[in-house]
């Protein structure tokens, strides 16, 4: 049972970690973060290096999303530009994996940023249709640039390195993303502790009242797109090194429609949602994989029904959470720890 | 430049065109009554051509029997996903409504692979095959027969639109709900009418479409042209939706014929963008006024 903390403070109420509790539990889980590629076998390791891109991308997709209202139906191909910067950097330079992924996280928020300039004009859905085309169109680039993204056959590139380091494993693969998940979560925390975020989160509540409050509509607004696809970039560079090949079907529209399911499932404007949502998105399919494997024994065609479960089961997922836990895995988490801390006194 | 071949593919591309206005017709049916922009519009016209397919290929039935069954099945799909998962979600923001349509799409997707498998198939033909001229011009006969039959059903949805009662009562909820409730319109009924009407069109503009260019689980991509017609076209404009649909598909087929398949999408995505920037609400939709 939790007593209540009177905060007496503005930063204690702005703080990140209320209690020290928090902090315990939060230090035991980096801790387990770091233990686990010494025990998880190569299978799981290669789980946890997608699950920490998903996160780093949902992350980015929430802050636009989630935060500041902006729907988007482009994370997958800002993802495609920070994976192509990448590979192209990769094959053309000898640059090491920091420079790379900041390189092309600034690519992804470049562009990201000349996608979000007609936000100030549309909004709502026909800015969904906007970032919709802006995918179309960067597709198109990717498939037809030839002479720098490879064509259709797409890239593959060297594996990432460091001080002469390289990072061709996915045990190696998981020291880089994982540290990088919770750096990017941590940054994307505090910023909502800043006038920008809050900022963000005045445009989300109502765009023509934070006007009023003086916030610069188009320049926040375009802040958001840089952040949110600075970090899809990241996830994309980071995609890029892991599977070490990058072509122009890496990146489809259902990979942006993933990207929004997560956070809706997650939660929307909700960090921990988004990460929660990322997390089950990215294990759906697999404990399906598992299931069919399980089942072939009995069912020999059940592979068959594999792919068409998934469509399903993905689609139900988004249209069961919109109508029954709108507020996502975030809700059902609090829901939970709501029950343990007042656990003994309540029934 | 040869205008032989340039005329005949735009005679392709307007046909086609015209097939884009009936199924933009239903999208904007459907959103100018209820406000839900639907993006599972392609997913149900599949599923109403693989329905055709069950019944005049599977069933064997008489291809003029099947096709109005399957017309009638995609209508209920579009009644049944109104009552069943949009009317919940009444109030809620439009982009939750809008990933509701999403994720109904995806559904549908999974069950019509599990049910027909993600092969392509071809649908039987039923439509005549002696070739069509149009003075000089030749025309495949599935997209002249595809255009009449679209058209027929265009012209019957505009005439009652105008003069029956419950064409009335949709036109009267689209422009004031809470005036058309108090005047005794039965506005629950008016939102199930409009989705079985969009899906009825969608649903016989999908059996022709996939007569002409065949059928698979990918099919429902097409719902993204018709999202190109109805921004361009302007949400809640009818008129609009028949201009901007024959306009997309003559420009998508021409710019396929001329560059190549690949450059489809983008060339009328071009259009779009150009469009949101200059008119964000399509060259005849209302333009909308927020107030605090």
């Amino acid at each position: 049972m939790r007593i209540g903390d009177a905060k007496q403070t503005y930063e204690a109420d702005e703080a990140i970690w209320t209690t020290q509790t928090q902090k315990l539990w939060f230090g035991l889980f980096l801790l387990l973060l770091l233990v686990f590629p010494f025990m998880a076998d190569s299978y799981l390791l290669y789980l946890g290096c997608l699950v920490g891109i998903a996160v780093i991308s949902t992350t980015g997709l929430n802050i636009l999303t989630g935060f500041t209202g902006l729907i988007s139906l482009g994370q997958a191909g800002f993802m495609g530009v920070g994976a192509y910067t990448v590979a192209w950097l990769s094959v053309n330079t000898a640059l090491p994996f920091p420079v790379t992924l900041l390189l092309a996280g600034l690519m992804a928020a470049a562009v990201g940023i000349l996608v979000g300039l007609p936000s100030l004009r549309v909004k709502g859905l026909y800015l969904a249709i906007a970032t919709l085309a802006a995918s179309v169109f960067l597709h198109f680039i990717f498939a037809e640039w030839e002479s720098v993204t490879g064509g259709m056959g797409g890239m593959s590139l060297e594996p990432a390195h460091l001080f002469g380091w390289s990072f061709q494993s996915d045990f190696m693969m998981y020291f880089i993303i994982v540290p990088l998940a919770v750096l990017m979560v941590l940054a994307a925390a505090n910023v909502f502790r800043t006038r920008i975020g809050r900022a963000f989160i005045a445009i989300r509540d109502r765009d023509i009242s934070a006007e009023i409050l003086g916030i610069d509509l188009l320049r926040y607004k375009l802040m958001s797109f840089a952040l949110s696809s600075f970090y899809a970039g990241v996830a994309g560079g980071l995609f890029a090194y892991f599977f070490r090949v990058v072509t122009p079907e890496s990146f489809p529209l259902s990979m942006s429609i993933f990207y929004l399911a997560a956070v809706i499932v997650g939660g929307m404007g909700n960090l921990l949602g988004g990460i929660l949502g990322a997390v089950f998105m990215t294990l759906v399919p697999e404990a399906l994989k598992l299931l069919t494997s399980a089942l072939t024994p009995f069912y020999p065609n059940a592979p068959v029904f594999m792919s068409p479960m998934l469509e399903i089961i993905f689609g139900a997922l988004i249209v069961g959470f919109l109508i029954f836990e709108p507020h996502g895995l975030a809700e059902i988490w609090h829901r939970i720890r709501r029950f343990f801390h007042l656990w003994p006194f309540r029934n | 430049m040869d205008w032989m071949f340039f005329g005949e593919i735009s005679l392709a591309g307007l046909a086609m065109g015209g097939l884009y206005s009936l199924i933009a017709l239903g999208f904007v049916i459907i959103y100018k009554a209820t406000r839900v922009i639907n993006f599972a519009i392609g997913e149900i016209m599949m599923f109403a051509a693989y329905l055709f397919l069950a019944f005049a290929g599977g069933m064997e039935m008489s291809a003029w029997i099947a096709l109005p069954l399957a017309v009638a099945g995609g209508s209920i799909l579009g009644g049944v996903i109104e009552k069943t998962m949009i009317r919940p979600m009444l109030g809620e923001s439009p982009i939750s409504v809008v990933m509701v349509t999403i994720g109904i799409a995806s559904i549908l997707v999974g069950l019509v692979e599990f049910i027909w498998t993600a092969d392509p198939q071809l649908l039987p033909s039923f439509l005549p095959r002696e070739p069509v001229f149009i003075g000089e011009l030749y025309l495949a006969p599935k997209i002249a027969y595809g255009f009449l039959i679209g058209a027929a059903l265009l012209i019957v949805y505009l005439l009652y639109f105008r003069f029956s009662r419950g064409g009335v009562a949709l036109r009267a909820t689209a422009s004031d709900q809470a005036a058309a409730y108090s005047m005794g319109i039965n506005v629950r009924r008016v939102f199930s009418m409009a989705w079985v009407f969009g899906s009825l069109a969608a649903s016989l503009a999908g059996v022709l479409v996939a007569a002409t260019g065949g059928l698979s689980p990918q099919f429902g991509i097409i719902g993204l042209s018709v999202l190109v017609v109805v921004i361009v076209g302007g949400l809640d404009s009818i008129l609009g939706a028949l201009i901007a649909g024959v306009f997309i598909g003559w420009l998508e087929t021409v710019a396929g014929a001329y560059f190549g398949g690949e450059y489809r999408m983008p060339a009328t995505f071009l259009v779009l963008a150009v469009i949101l920037v200059i008119r964000p609400y399509g060259l005849f939709g209302t333009h909308e006024i927020e107030r605090v």
